[in-house]
């Protein structure tokens, strides 16, 4: 009676653990889109040397124009929505929430933070906490293929059917690469599970990017094609296919494309700052002391409190990469499509094979 | 608890509001249809062919290709995991098997499966 009255007591404070994380990430997943993009509209006025959006406000508080993101929503809910005469409806109403799930998903795997002991609890933050972590992401990330597809087929367009093979096969072909270019990271730290990798990377000289560069290398440029971002952004090229997949989409629908686009590559910024930054660890400062100057602080709380500046630290070091996003967007042209399918399969693909051989070696060298 | 059951609930999440997002601005915006918006974009002239065109094989051979490069990633990634304890012998067998995937890629190139034009 008493062991089940404890089970019990267990369940139900595990249960409403992960309800509130679920809530955050949900919650974090649901900004970044609207914040990203009045970055992306305020960044080329940066790098142009223009103003951008900066007059939207409250009356005199036009807080550089943030409320933008705002106005911006209220637009696209307020427009009528057209769907083509001659395209699948059913199809093309379920396409664009089929690109929210993978993203929801793989977002919810990513460890934000440290284990908090709570009541004598210990809590992972990690949403789906799995022991096979980060091959769960590349398995449900891949899944986003399937709205693009769906919605180009289902637009009866052929811009849209054109941008919607471009995209898939280009999302197909540099996945190759992004997988290869995580297999060094299993040699070295021996495991799935992404928070500990995150707990080996304790000292600055053991981040990824250090121990494989290589596979950083593969990593940051899969990402920028994984998410269909300039430079190579061929689903969308503006001048030969209007809009790509989603010429024919308009108000919430095409919101949602964009929601699910932003919060990939808040996703794939996350686990770049995951695998080779360090995760949630300061640089330079390690997890224990972190908790040490806490623990004078508040004796009870220092874990929560700890995890919180864990979770700051790895949105700091994501927004890092969400920037180099928007960057490279303003700064590089866009490929030609057969470049981007060349680079992938001819240079991508036997660098991530050497890369595998390479670090092999070198850790048999050096421990067998 | 089963660690897979936030899944389950996210599943539900992302759908709900996927469908909220989706069919909001169906209630909201204005509804006005006529026949020439409801056409196909095509750049201000009617509507020329539709999307079921003949579309370039190549798409195809580059599905196939993924499937097969995808499969030996799936390989690599259990061998990674236990590549410590099996020592020098999971090291030959891997340059065995990366060889032969290599030849096969090489062949790829060969038969020009990756040329775009």
């Amino acid at each position: 009676m008493g062991l089940n009255a404890m089970v019990s007591e267990v369940e139900v404070f595990q249960i409403v653990a992960m309800f509130i994380k679920i809530l955050v990430v949900v919650m974090v997943c649901m900004t970044v889109p609207p914040l990203m993009v009045w970055v992306e509209r305020r960044a080329p006025a940066l790098i142009q040397r223009r103003k951008g959006p900066n007059r939207v406000g409250v009356f005199q508080f036009r807080i550089w124009g943030l409320m933008q993101a705002i106005a911006d929503a209220v637009k696209l809910i307020f427009k009528e929505e057209i769907v083509p005469a001659v395209a699948n409806r059913r199809f093309f109403h379920i396409a664009p929430m089929i690109g929210v799930i993978p993203a929801l998903l793989t977002a919810s795997a990513i460890p934000f933070g440290p284990d908090i002991e709570l009541f004598g609890y210990v809590v992972p933050l990690t949403v789906i906490n799995v022991d096979a972590g980060f091959l769960f992401i590349l398995a449900i990330s891949s899944l986003g293929v399937y709205g693009i597809t769906l919605a180009g087929w289902a637009s009866n367009n052929k811009y849209s059917l054109l941008g919607s093979l471009r995209s898939s096969a280009q999302m197909v072909s540099y996945e190759i690469p992004l997988g290869l270019s995580l297999i060094p990271l299993v040699m070295i730290f021996s495991t799935f599970k992404l928070n500990d990798i995150v707990v080996s990377q304790n000292n600055i000289l053991g981040w990824g990017v250090f121990l494989a560069p290589i596979s950083f290398f593969l990593f940051a440029i899969s990402m920028f094609a994984e998410t269909n971002r300039a430079p190579f952004d061929l689903a969308e090229a503006d001048s030969e296919l209007v809009a790509g997949f989603h010429t024919e989409f308009g108000s919430t629908k095409f919101a949602l494309f964009f929601f699910a686009e932003y919060i990939n590559m808040f996703v794939l910024s996350c686990l770049c700052a995951t695998l080779f930054f360090g995760g949630w660890q300061i640089p330079f400062v390690s997890h224990d002391t972190v908790v040490g100057i806490l623990q004078n602080i508040t004796e009870d709380y220092a874990s929560l409190l700890a995890a919180l500046v864990g979770m700051l630290t790895l949105i700091v070091k994501a927004a890092f990469f969400m920037w180099f996003f928007v960057w490279v967007r303003w700064t590089l042209p866009r490929f030609r499509y057969d470049q981007l399918m060349g680079l992938g399969w001819k240079f991508l693909l036997p660098l991530g094979l050497f890369n595998i051989a390479f670090t092999a070696l070198i850790i048999a060298w050096r421990t067998f | 608890m089963n660690p897979y059951l936030p899944v389950l609930i996210i599943i539900g999440i992302a759908l709900v509001v996927g469908f909220a997002l989706s069919s909001l601005a169906s209630f909201m915006g204005p509804k006005r249809r006529t026949a020439i918006k409801e056409e196909s974009y095509e750049c201000g002239v009617p509507q020329v062919t539709t999307g079921k065109e003949r579309m370039s094989v190549k798409f195809y051979m580059t599905a196939i290709l993924f499937i097969l490069f995808d499969i030996e990633t799936v390989f690599l990634y259990l061998w990674a995991k236990v590549f410590r304890d099996l020592g020098w012998f999971g090291i030959t067998e891997m340059a065995v098997f990366l060889l032969i995937l290599f030849a096969g890629f090489v062949y790829i190139i060969r038969r020009g499966a990756l040329e775009w034009d």
